[in-house]
């Protein structure tokens, strides 16, 4: 099951669409600046939609089936978030709107910052990352500039854990700061002795996942703190995982300084096939002051509770700056302001407690059938390992890709690094008993199979819309581009480098 | 493991060979090194002339599920890249010490060589990783 | 409740499984001092209330859908064919996540990679991403793309003034810990700089020369001669673009850009208060090796079949960490399917006629005003759909007199340009009728009264 390029269906002379008369006295077009043609498909209505419905049917995604992937938080995404998003009076209202005139966007925004802030005893958020790699950026970023602001400019070290993402150590290298690698104990926490050891007037902050990327609470995650703090380092917190903590835990009051949130893993925006999202940012009264901007602020309060008060944008006074062109990804805004409004305080507590439900239920009925290298309690999330004892040559990959066959989504494969053949499942709170009960009886037939018929998951999957793809290829050929491009290159002038 | 480690070179802990000819030598990475990363599909090359000192990256070689910097195992002036490696980058997979050598430099320092473990040392030291 | 699903007796029945009596029990690995906080937020409503007071907030906005819109600088009202929200809506794309499993993503790779190839059509470049946050932070990756070019050798950015002052303020946050020196936008008169003036300032320090086309204040500028200057000295000249404007005038590639960034929200995208955006990436063969974030490749499958898989992986954050030059993890995946859509149904002749359109209803509209007793349009010899007015009155009572009448209008120039002193920037589009514009020219003379 294929799908030709819409490139491939396109005729010459057919067109979608009908504009109406330019309907103003025409002027002459600067011919010398024109360019020629302009290399787009051209097909009908009809044909768009055909082309991109059937490409839509070649996705697995959550309104189709499970899909446990640790890490992301692949929740149902409510309806009625996408219709808020679409009203007139947020859709077409333009970024650089008066104050007076964008009051309603800027209350919406003003509630969610106040509402992240409370949910992690945090003084203040910005909503302006675009994701939580932005999100990551900024808070280090506030770490570094907090330093420089007390005229401390020796501390350039970042402590990242070996169990985090990727994405730590990326960020720290990328705010102009050094990443050193923490090594963990075996369950995954923090190992006291060399977080001791590493700790000097040099570490400007660490950052750290609650629960840890293993999908457990850190026990000792006040002494980490506390040693942290004591060293003269600030605490950062990587939130990916904060649906296993509303209303469970506050990271401001067990010590944390900033942190980031998820708008698309923790408060329901939707994945998108990868974006967009919002990595919106809390702080403490230490960093509130360098949050990026710019926030929504109140500008003028009311006495009388029916009058609304005036709220405008601002950038905080030591802000780190500006992160995108505009106030940050406000049709995501709108989602997780409808989903927390739905929910509340006392909902969105029972959004964790279910989450850590379930993922308790799944772990435990896959217990001995899988190995599970951190065998306790877990969060919203735990880890298996994807190898058996006495069975060659299978690999976590092979159990993933057979999990297709049978219409649900793998979990997230080889993370964390520190757990070999790691499958990380996160199933989520909205996935009701039967259809993990189903999920576990598909993970044992396949725990089976891997013993009994091990090619059969080698040459999975066997049902998807295309089998195993040939990643090498697509690497050396590099085609990135299905269309010729006009070479220009005779015009160019030829570099001095 | 059945990687060749030819005796007459030296080896980095970050798995370059260095075949050292007088003030010349020639650098490419181990069979050892090519058969961890798989199949290569894309090695970034330095300009010939630019100077590198020992340790520094002067390139990388990707496969599709890693990346790593190449390290000058001695430091030394680049006097010649294998521009085929941009067309068959498989040649370091097919024939490391061969057709898929990297660079060529004259050498800062022969000395510098005596960091760089022997063919014995290096083949123990892969056993242990 | 809501969108958890569980009954009690199911609840009981998983707490037995996991050998627990309450969920409560799950929660002793966190310390009792802080476990289980009270949390000062509303109480939750029903989708109805829900909706009602989101409704609300709504319609406390004044916006394009019932005002008449003279306002772009760096977003613009186009019309979007209905057809693009019904293919957005389709929850297999809007609810999968990033295309890591291809087996099961083809439909969101596939569409990516038409997207690429469309975004290569328009700015003449050979690769493009499958998008960064905005255009603004385009331009901040563009950078580092330009540093890692040079191997990290050189570290000045020449960058132009007639960038969207919140894309260079951008880059400076991207970039202000790692010592790139950036020059050409400060001064006393960088109202008047021009492309020519910036030559002067390239040096053999010079990673990345960066440009707007059309520039900020509206002008298309000659950039022949700095792109010239730019490639003997080393460097990479980038051109934030327009991409409405690409439709009609020539492209980056065509007049010598190594690397083509910018804003693709005009392609199908709503205004939506500055986000969710589509930052688009497109650079010349020698650097898709060093574009950060995802890109899209043609393969075949393990029976020969045409595929699509994410490539070039190995450079990114979650298998090089700490080396990767970027961070970034996602696109704005469903944005480049908008862009996608959106260029299928304009398709070859259609993107470029709404160009024209807007070109020809902006020339009409600065004609008009350039009339007016007390107005001068202040905007060079080419401009495409966006040009700077200078007013008899501050911006501000100018506009507040506008929007009594149904217009907003352009966009205040003075606090990022202060030698602007009352200049507006008016932005025209085919969804401006003649009508409109003709309100809004006689609204302006008014207003100067």
């Amino acid at each position: 099951m294929t799908e030709s390029l819409i490139y491939e269906i396109s005729s010459p002379g057919r067109t979608a669409v009908t504009l109406p008369d330019v309907g103003v006295p025409e002027v002459e077009l600067p011919k010398d600046l024109l360019r020629k043609d302009l290399d787009l498909p051209e097909v009908s209505e009809l044909q768009v939609m055909r082309h991109f419905v059937n490409l839509s049917h070649l996705n697995h995604s959550i309104d189709t089936g499970l899909y446990p992937l640790g890490s992301c938080t692949m929740k149902y995404n409510p309806k009625v978030n996408e219709d808020a998003a679409r009203l007139a009076g947020f859709a077409y209202l333009h970024p650089l709107s008066d104050e007076e005139g964008s009051q309603g966007a800027l209350a919406l925004m003003y509630q969610l910052q106040t509402w992240l802030a409370e949910l992690s005893g945090f003084t203040g958020a910005s909503i302006v990352p675009a994701a939580g790699a932005q999100g990551e950026l900024a808070g280090i970023l506030m770490i570094r500039a907090y330093h420089l602001d007390r005229k401390d400019h020796k501390r350039t070290k970042i402590l990242v854990p070996d169990s985090a993402h990727g994405t730590n150590p990326a960020t720290v290298s990328m705010a102009g700061l050094q990443a050193v690698e923490l090594p963990s104990d075996k369950n995954g926490d923090v190992d006291l002795n060399a977080l001791r050891a590493a700790l000097d007037d040099s570490v400007a902050g660490m950052m750290i996942t609650v629960p840890s990327t293993l999908g457990v609470f850190d026990t000792k995650i006040r002494d980490v703190i506390r040693m942290v703090h004591e060293a003269g380092g600030l605490m950062y917190m990587d939130g990916a995982n904060m649906n296993a903590l509303m209303g469970v835990v506050k990271p401001g009051e067990l010590g944390f300084d900033v942190m980031h949130y998820n708008l698309h893993k923790t408060f329901s925006t939707p994945h998108g096939g990868g974006g967009p999202g919002c990595g919106a940012v809390g702080a403490n009264e230490k960093l509130v002051d360098f949050l990026p901007g710019p926030i929504v602020e109140m500008v003028e309060e009311t006495e009388d509770e029916n009058d609304a008060p005036l709220y405008g944008l601002k950038m905080p006074v030591k802000s780190i700056g500006r992160l995108k062109a505009f106030q940050g990804n406000f049709g995501m805004h709108v989602r997780a302001y409808t989903y927390m409004r739905i929910y509340g305080g006392e909902g969105l507590h029972e959004v964790s407690r279910h989450a850590v439900l379930n993922a308790n239920y799944v772990r435990a009925k896959l217990r001995g059938v899988y190995p599970m290298p951190v065998d306790r309690i877990c969060g919203h999330e735990f880890v298996m390992s994807g190898h058996f004892e006495g069975v060659e040559g299978i690999h976590a990959l092979d159990i993933s890709k057979r999990l297709m066959d049978f219409g649900i989504h793998p979990p997230t494969n080889y993370f964390p690094l520190i757990v070999p053949e790691a499958l990380l499942i996160e199933p989520t709170e909205t996935e009701d008993k039967a259809t993990l009960d189903n999920f576990v009886e598909v993970m044992k037939k396949i725990a089976q199979e891997a013993k009994d018929d091990p090619e059969l998951l080698r040459s999975a999957p066997h049902t998807t819309p295309v089998k195993r793809v040939d990643e090498v290829r697509a690497a050396k050929q590099l085609m990135v581009c299905c269309r010729p491009i006009p070479d220009y290159d005779q015009q160019r002038t030829p570099s001095g480098d | 493991m059945s990687s060749q480690t030819p005796s007459e070179l030296k080896y980095a802990r970050t798995d370059e060979y260095l075949r050292l000819e007088g003030e010349n030598a020639t650098i490419g990475i181990s069979d050892f090194a090519q058969e961890q990363l798989n199949d290569i599909v894309f090695v970034e090359l330095p300009e010939v002339g630019a100077h590198v000192a020992q340790g520094e990256p002067f390139g990388a070689v990707e496969s599709v599920k890693a990346a790593s910097d190449l390290l000058m195992p001695v430091g030394g002036t680049v006097t010649e890249v294998n521009s085929q490696l941009s067309d068959e980058p498989e040649l370091l997979n097919t024939s490391p010490y061969d057709k898929g050598w990297i660079v060529k430099i004259k050498v800062d320092d022969p000395s510098e060589a005596n960091a760089l473990m022997d063919a014995a040392a290096y083949i123990e030291y892969c056993k242990t990783r | 409740m809501s969108y958890i699903p569980h009954t009690d007796v199911e609840r009981q029945q998983m707490l037995a499984a996991i050998g627990v009596t309450t969920i409560e029990d799950l929660f002793e690995s966190v310390p009792s001092r802080y476990r289980f906080p009270k949390l000062n937020l509303p109480k939750g409503l029903s989708e109805l209330e829900a909706w009602a007071e989101v409704q609300a907030f709504a319609e406390a906005n004044e916006h394009a859908g019932d005002y008449a819109l003279f306002r772009g600088a760096g977003a613009y009202h186009h019309y979007i064919p209905a057809a693009v929200n019904h293919v957005l809506l389709r929850s297999e794309f809007y609810t999968a996540y990033t295309p890591y499993q291809p087996e099961v993503s083809q439909g969101t790779l596939q569409a990516i990679y038409e997207y690429q190839s469309m975004l290569c059509a328009l700015t003449g470049m050979d690769a493009a991403n499958a998008s960064h946050y905005d255009g603004a932070t385009s331009l901040a990756e563009a950078v580092t793309v330009a540093l890692e070019a040079s191997r990290r050798k050189r570290n000045k950015v020449v960058l132009h003034p007639a960038i969207h002052p919140h894309y260079r303020a951008v880059v400076r946050t991207y970039h202000q810990g790692n010592g790139v020196e950036f020059v050409g936008d400060t001064g006393k008169t960088i109202e008047r700089t021009t492309a020519d003036d910036l030559i002067k300032l390239i040096d053999d320090q010079t990673a990345l020369v960066a440009v707007q086309y059309p520039n900020y204040l509206g002008n298309i500028e000659d950039f022949s001669k700095l792109v010239e200057a730019t490639h003997n000295a080393g460097a990479l000249i980038c051109f934030v673009a327009n991409p409405m404007a690409l439709a009609l005038f020539k492209s980056p590639g065509e007049l010598g850009a190594d690397i083509v960034v910018g804003e693709g929200q005009p392609l199908g995208i709503p205004l939506s208060y500055g986000g969710p955006y589509l930052g688009f990436f497109a650079v010349r063969d020698e650097y898709v090796r060093r574009i950060a974030g995802r890109i899209v490749g043609e393969t075949i499958d393990h029976d020969g079949k045409r595929a699509f898989v994410m490539t070039l992986r190995p450079r990114e954050q979650d298998i090089r960490r700490e080396k990767a030059s970027s961070n970034i993890c996602t696109n704005q995946g469903l944005m480049a399917l908008a862009a996608c859509v959106y260029m299928s149904l304009m398709g070859r002749s259609g993107l470029r006629r709404a160009a024209e359109i807007s070109y020809q209803r902006a020339h009409y509209a600065a004609k008009q005003i350039n009339k007016l007793k007390g107005y001068k349009v202040n905007v060079g010899a080419a401009f495409f759909n966006e040009f700077p007015v200078k007013c008899p009155k501050p911006v501000s009572a100018i506009n507040d007199f506008l929007i009594e009448r149904g217009i907003i209008g352009g966009y205040p120039l003075e606090g990022d340009y202060p030698k602007l002193k009352d200049h507006m920037l008016v932005a025209v589009t085919e969804m401006n009728s003649k009508d409109e514009i003709d309100l809004l020219v006689e609204a302006l003379a008014e207003a100067a009264k």
